[in-house]
């Protein structure tokens, strides 16, 4: 682990020179599968990147005071934890570099939501505030199976280590916390059946509404990052553990590119829930299975 | 003109973000707006998505005679709209008001209030002319961007199932014509 290989990790690959083209294919791929699933063509393959450009071109309305300061920073966060997250993920096997544990991924996974329930409510707009404050309720209710998910993966490999959660052989009961963690990725990156926060259309853009120009192409990066870091994660834990570095790096693009299929299959064929269904859906249905996930954990653990 | 400024001309006519408006609109018009979003005229091709809030937009679409009640909106609404910007004026209502002119609950037509570019007539358009005007007006969108020309609003021809080639396209699919348009 030296300083060289860390700054590669973090600039090169996963990180940003890969992260952000990855954002945007990611981007394209949602895009691209939703249009096929409707019968549609669908936008080129460089919309994403043209968007993003265009967006950097445009003026922003005049933002005065502490809250206009915020309304700036916000996306930067944003965009910087959901590339440092990006970067964590351990995909390529026993290279060093800065070996970050599970919980810090976490937080830096987590912190992109926060800024958005943050700037919906320092915008100012009513629509922003809506919107902010279904973000954190679906943030409360997804969390706690997340996070319960995580800690029975934790349980089961008795480590918190993210290097040592990827390499070592996966038990079935990984496997399990994988497919908990599948379920909350639609509400932790606004995908159809819980597009509460950002509803297109129903209030406008939600905590989006009032931000442009560069601002908001600020926002769509870090979103095409936190699916780069959400999927990634999935990718890393389902992934069999390989020791060429090339096959690893191709199987964790594969395993990505999948689930964002997956996410956008389901976001297509599914519409929006109201916010009570929403909650009740992870706090009826998914919870039992991540209480259960992490008491056999648990209890597998004192046995051995 | 540097390179930067190319790549921005380029993107800015191939990522155009709508809002659309309704100044008293019959929902005519508005019907065929979301029409060629739909995988028929399928408009995303071109880039195009309809976006929820103004902040977002580069192209306002308005639709309707442009009544009393509306017209203030309207003014509000082309200021929220972040430049640089265009504004389609869809149908034939915002043109000239249409059957309904000379109503005292009018303030039409839009020219009257807000700079318009792109003139789609029609009662309603199809949704191959919206689609076209849309690329036309990314396309003087584009080109105007930074340099502070004068607007000087092009009125698309009428196209439909009788245009007889009087669009130019001469294909049964004006969208791919439209396509063809922009992306040339």
């Amino acid at each position: 682990m030296n300083m060289t290989t860390a700054l590669a990790r973090l600039l090169i690959f996963p990180g940003v020179l890969f992260a952000v083209p990855a954002a945007w294919f990611f981007l394209w791929v949602e895009r691209k599968a939703v249009a096929m699933m409707q019968g549609r063509i669908g936008p080129p393959f460089m919309q994403p990147f043209y968007d993003f450009i265009k967006l950097l071109g445009k003026n922003t309305p005049p933002r005065e005071g502490v809250s206009g300061l915020l309304m700036r920073l916000w996306p930067l966060i944003a965009v910087s934890a959901a590339a440092g997250a990006v970067g964590l993920l351990p995909v390529l096997p026993a290279s060093g570099g800065f070996e970050g544990d599970l919980i810090l991924l976490l937080a830096l996974l987590e912190l992109p939501s926060m800024c958005i329930v943050a700037a919906g409510f320092s915008s100012r707009s009513i629509f922003g505030e809506i919107g902010s404050a279904r973000e954190a309720a679906l943030s409360v209710s997804y969390n706690v199976v997340f996070l319960l998910a995580v800690v029975s993966i934790a349980a089961s490999q008795h480590t918190f280590r993210l290097e040592a959660l990827a390499h070592l052989p996966a038990t079935p009961l990984q496997f399990l916390g994988v497919a908990a963690i599948l379920i909350c990725l639609p509400a932790k990156l606004h995908l159809n059946p819980f597009s509460l926060p950002n509803a297109e259309q129903e209030i406008y853009s939600g905590p989006m509404t009032e931000y442009a120009g560069p601002e908001l192409a600020m926002w769509e990066l870090s979103h095409g990052l936190e699916w780069v870091a959400a999927t990634g994660l999935v990718a890393t834990l389902a992934a069999p553990h390989l020791t060429t570095w090339w096959l690893a790096a191709l199987v964790f693009v594969a395993l990505s590119f999948g689930i964002v299929l997956l996410l956008s299959a389901v976001a297509s064929a599914t519409a929006r829930l109201a916010i009570d269904t929403t909650v009740r859906f992870y706090w009826q249905c998914t919870l039992i299975f991540a209480v259960l996930a992490v008491a056999s954990a648990l209890f597998l653990r004192f046995r051995s | 003109m540097n390179l930067w400024a190319k790549l921005m001309r380029y993107c800015r006519r191939r990522s155009p973000w709508l809002f659309h408006m309704n100044g008293g609109s019959c929902n005519g018009c508005d019907i065929e707006l979301i029409a060629s979003l739909t995988p028929r005229y399928d408009a995303e091709q071109l880039g195009v998505r309809l976006e929820g809030s103004p902040r977002h937009a580069d192209i306002l679409c308005i639709t309707g005679p442009i009544t009393h009640n509306a017209v203030n909106a309207i003014k509000t609404v082309y200021d929220q709209v972040c430049g640089p910007k265009a504004v389609v004026a869809i149908g034939s209502c915002p043109a000239t008001t249409n059957v309904f002119i000379d109503s005292r609950t009018l303030e039409g037509p839009l020219n009257k209030h807000l700079p318009v570019d792109v003139f789609v007539p029609g009662c309603p358009p199809r949704p191959d002319a919206i689609i076209r005007g849309v690329a036309m007006a990314a396309g003087i969108l584009a080109e105007r961007a930074g340099k502070n020309l004068p607007v000087e609003p092009v009125v698309m021809p009428l196209i439909g199932p009788g245009c007889g080639g009087a669009c130019g396209c001469g294909a049964a699919n004006h969208a791919e014509a439209a396509a063809g348009e922009v992306l040339s």
